[in-house]
């Protein structure tokens, strides 16, 4: 089949073609640093293309060199690369040729669409400009354009969507309206660098939709990076797979899913936790890597490393996790009875309050009426999109926000109501771990002063010295060095630093573990080792977790209890099994159909294949 | 570009950094070192310092208010600029016997009737007729004691005077260059001490302000909008009436508690982007004690701010503490600033001694521009923005 898939895409012409593509950067006292290394592929027309690669895997600087966009002063393109836009080097083009390329030919939409469009004009200026500059269009034209553009997008009431400011849309609203930008000169390949990621899993579903459509009205080609292979295999005809600047491995997304060759491939479809299959422990990249190929180095796998080849239970790369959704759902199963309650959370609220001139102030409730209890050594996960609340809940609950009303009884006491001095002891029974590791560790403490002060603070150790021995001994449960103890968080990479933070909470020795998201700032491979980690410490220290997200796939794997929440009500809660196969509310059906599944897809996609070809 | 495109074959592990750096300072420190015109402007700043700290000690610059040389003295820069040389001046008896025999040579130079208007009257008063050019030398002791006619021998004792300075003499023959070193000592320590006072208050009232938020906030916002409400020249003259003296410390308090408006800004700005971060949160969640949040957890974070803060505020006010001396608002008269020396030298401009004038707005150039370009230089050392994730 495969040789049939590969005649065909031979006879539709090729519309780009990077050849022996290399990138480095200049940096001070340093050998430049390569971040793209002989990068070679084709995009055909009326193609969707996808570059999957975890960061600082050169996906977007690829992206960027096709455009023309690379910093001209930091970045170098080494001599004998080539990126042929129909036959034609854009890397030897003037620049004046590749402007007048950009925009007309090629469009790219980006992450953040609230810093890719420009604040103080309004979303119809901005795209009017644009058809102005290259197609030459009077006012009037360009308006009633940008009206056609808008409607095109599905961005409601697009006459007056054009009147307004991006801060005025929501963030799914402004990718479309960036979206209707990139279109305004229907350009023949239109990159797309990690559109979603910023998006909720509902919104992010819209616009993969929007995208897939616009593709085959436009018969455009897509260039769609992302580091969700997941998600890519929902659009992608071919996959192209990167990592430290080098490709990996490119094939029909089809042959990627079914029998992917490379190990890193392999890795990449293993570690993402699944809606439909839930392992007892997560492989990591590692577990593929490691052995595989000793000789490349690994800079941010860290104590990572160490743990994933000591630990002898670890999969063997193929195996698709032992254990089954029957055995997953054991803990809360057996012990529920036995169980003591150590958190019990009712009718709680919190609301925020702006000033409207000087007397009246204006409600905003971020947390309406949240009961639910958990018991000890168990989890219960809070997800909901972004702004239902699930943080501020959190926040509300270690009393870093004033709660509005409610109670909440920590091991039978009433907590809500105790003097900031008669909750200190709390302050060491409860604690947290946030979601962005490069803020939650001070900049400018050793982690050793980090760990050290709630050591002393909390006089968890007699003094100095064995609070400095019970530093390096949570350093080791965590799976870092003991060298760590003297370096700054900047040296760090993000797990490591998500580690740092763990042991920091872990020092005090609490019963309830707030996490507020801490994976979702992490690489998938590095997701992975820190969940593991989280779990193997929950059975080792038997702590209580609250664990907030807003990836349901994640949830599944380390949860026992699920709580769905929306606009800061609880929509459902119900234990982990329940809640996954039965769901009872509308929202949690929606939230769980959005997200996208490598292997039903996949099979979609053979399906449709083998229809259309045979 | 050969380089360049030999890099793309190294081995991958080639390229990953090999930067080991520690703190932060120390990582500010290395990137301060790649900067030639922050190390220069850091030299150039460090032996100011020096010459003040020695200045303060007395070990240089200790004689500056004694008349070494002859009134109004040119400059010789050390024989470059016009050789002269240094001639004995002996009491006035002995010059008067020399005198029969010539003249001197410096005669046309020096005009006397500029030099001294009481020579004239003098000599009338004394009943003489020729005017002694030695009479220059206000030394009105030595002519008492002439007239007197009382210790021959005190009139026999030689006074060294010079004919020429090396940065010349001013009215009274004081040599330019100690004076210029005891002036850059008062306007650097009036300067930075102005400074530390100013970025102390800011920094407090901005941390207090930009943490706590709310009734505390809005107290010191009044508070500083009341400050910043009048005129800026204004209020330094009123607290100079209200402080009544003049001198160092006066000038210092006046700048002091009238600059700290800009740095509380910027520090209460800093604290209200640091109170929200996670870092903060997490000591929260500990229980950590506000002060020590403040003080411990913050305020090295926002330190590149401050400090920067210092360095613009000093050379702010050794320019305020130069306009203010030139009003007369500043040192007192037995004192020496660059502030007085160009109120003193601008007069005289008129009559062609521009020496005086010029080592105190040079020395004082100097001082600003290599000052504002240590800060640049510290500025971009210490951005943490720029500090490059290897």
């Amino acid at each position: 089949m495969s040789d049939l898939v590969n005649a065909t895409a031979l006879a539709t012409s090729v519309l780009f073609s990077v050849e022996r593509l290399s990138v480095a950067f200049r940096r001070r006292r340093q050998a430049p640093f390569v971040a793209v290394r002989e990068a070679t592929f084709t995009i055909h027309e009326d193609e969707t293309v996808a570059l999957v690669g975890e960061s600082g895997s050169g996906k977007s600087v690829t992206a960027l060199a096709m455009m023309g966009l690379l910093p001209k002063y930091s970045a170098e393109i080494a001599d004998d690369s080539r990126i042929l836009y129909r036959e034609r080097d854009l890397l030897r083009c003037s620049d004046e040729e590749r402007r007048r390329l950009r925009g007309a030919d090629m469009a790219m939409i980006f992450q953040e669409p609230m810093t890719s469009l420009n604040p103080v004009f309004t979303i119809g200026t901005q795209i009017a400009e644009v058809l102005r500059l290259h197609k030459g269009m009077s006012a009037s034209a360009a308006q009633a354009r940008c009206i056609e553009l808008l409607d095109e997008v599905g961005l409601p009431e697009p006459r007056r969507a054009l009147a307004r400011y991006p801060s005025q849309l929501s963030g799914g609203q402004q990718q479309r309206a960036m979206i209707a930008m990139a279109l305004a000169c229907t350009p023949r390949l239109l990159i797309a660098d990690e559109p979603t990621t910023a998006l909720d899993v509902t919104v992010q579903k819209q616009i993969v939709e929007l995208l897939k459509t616009l593709k085959t009205r436009h018969r455009m080609s897509i260039l769609f990076i992302s580091h969700d292979l997941a998600l890519v295999g929902e659009l992608a005809d071919r996959i192209i797979v990167m990592r430290h600047g080098e490709i990996r491995e490119a094939g029909e997304t089809v042959r990627i899913f079914s029998s992917p060759r490379d190990r890193y491939t392999q890795a990449l479809l293993q570690c993402r936790p699944r809606l439909d299959d839930v392992p007892s422990r997560l492989p990591t990249i590692d577990d593929f890597m490691v052995e595989a190929q000793p000789l490349f180095p690994l800079p941010l796998c860290g104590g990572g490393c160490l743990e994933g080849a000591g630990e002898g239970e670890s999969p063997s790369p193929l195996s698709k996790g032992g254990v089954g959704e029957a055995d997953g759902g054991l803990p809360s199963a057996t012990g529920e009875k036995n169980k003591t309650l150590l958190l019990e959370v009712s009718n709680l609220k919190k609301s925020f309050f702006k000033r409207e001139g000087s007397w009246r102030r204006h409600e905003i409730p971020a947390v309406k009426n949240a009961s639910f209890t958990l018991r000890r050594g168990e989890t219960l996960g809070i997800v909901g999109e972004s702004g239902c609340g699930k943080t501020t809940l959190g926040l509300t609950l270690l009393r870093l926000h004033q709660a509005t009303g409610g109670t909440v009884r920590f091991d039978g006491q009433e907590v809500l109501a105790l003097s900031e001095e008669a909750f200190m002891p709390y302050r060491r029974r409860m604690q947290i771990v946030f979601q962005n590791p490069y803020a939650s560790l001070n900049p400018r403490f050793t982690v050793g002063q980090s760990l050290l002060e709630p050591i002393l603070l909390h006089r968890m150790a007699a003094d100095r010295q064995t609070a400095t021995a019970l530093a390096f001994d949570w350093l080791h449960r965590v799976g870092l060095d003991r060298d760590a103890f003297d370096k700054y968080p900047h040296e760090f990479s993000g797990g490591q630093r998500q580690r740092i933070a763990l042991a920091r909470a872990l020092t005090v020795e609490p019963e309830l573990l707030i996490c507020d998201e801490p994976v979702s700032a992490l690489d998938v491979s590095v997701q992975a080792q820190i969940l593991n980690l989280l779990k193997d410490l929950q059975a080792q220290l038997g702590v209580s977790y609250l664990f907030i997200s807003h990836d349901l796939a994640v949830v599944r794997y380390l949860c026992d209890a699920v709580m769905v929440m929306r606009d800061g009500e609880v929509v459902e809660i119900n234990d982990v099994d329940s809640l996954y196969r039965n769901p009872q509310s509308a929202y949690t059906r929606q939230l769980l159909a959005a997200v996208p599944r490598v292997r039903y897809q996949g099979s979609e996609i053979r399906d449709q294949r083998s229809g259309i070809r045979t | 570009m050969a380089a360049m495109a030999k890099a793309f074959h190294f081995p991958m592990s080639a390229t990953v950094a090999v930067n080991r750096g520690n703190g932060f300072w120390s990582l500010a420190w290395q990137r301060f070192r790649d900067d030639r015109v922050g190390v220069v402007s850091l030299v150039i700043v460090a032996a100011f310092f020096v010459v003040v700290f020695l200045s303060a000690l007395g070990v240089i610059a200790s004689g500056w208010n004694e008349e070494v040389a002859i009134p109004d003295a040119p400059p010789d820069l050390w024989g470059l600029l016009k050789p002269a040389p240094p001639m004995a001046m002996e009491s006035a008896a002995q010059r008067a016997a020399q005198r029969m025999g010539k003249e001197p040579s410096l005669e046309p130079l020096l005009p006397s009737a500029v030099m001294d208007p009481l020579a004239e009257t003098l000599a009338r008063l004394r009943g003489e007729s020729d005017v002694l050019p030695e009479s220059r030398v206000v030394d009105p002791l030595a002519e008492t004691l002439r007239t007197l006619g009382a210790g021959d021998e005190l009139l026999t004792t030689t006074i060294e005077k010079r004919m020429s300075l090396p940065f010349g003499g001013d009215r009274w023959g004081r040599d330019v260059l100690t004076k210029t070193i005891k002036g850059s000592q008062t306007s650097i320590i009036v300067g930075l001490t102005a400074a530390l006072l100013a970025t102390f208050l800011g920094t407090l009232l901005g941390a207090l302000a930009g943490y706590y938020g709310h009734r505390t906030d809005d107290a010191l916002n009044w508070f500083y909008s009341v400050f910043n409400a009048i005129p800026y020249l204004l209020l330094i003259l009123a607290v100079a009436a209200v402080l009544q003296q003049r001198g160092v410390v006066t000038v210092i308090l006046i700048l002091g508690l009238t600059g700290w408006t800009g740095v509380f800004r910027l520090v209460r700005a800093e604290y209200i982007k640091h109170r929200g971060r996670e870092y903060v949160r997490a000591a929260h969640a500990f229980g950590v004690p506000n002060r020590r949040i403040l003080f411990f957890h913050i305020l090295p974070n926002v330190s590149h701010v401050v400090l920067v803060n210092v360095s613009i505020l000093a050379v702010g006010f050794i320019k305020a503490e130069v306009i203010l001396s030139f009003l007369g608002f500043g040192v007192a008269v037995d004192e020496v600033s660059w502030g007085s020396m160009l109120n003193d030298a601008h007069r005289e401009l008129i009559l062609g001694r521009w020496w005086e004038l010029l080592a105190a707005g040079g020395a004082m150039a100097l001082l600003v521009t290599a000052f504002s370009l240590l800060t640049d230089a510290m500025r971009d050392a210490l951005d943490p923005k720029i500090r490059v994730a290897s």
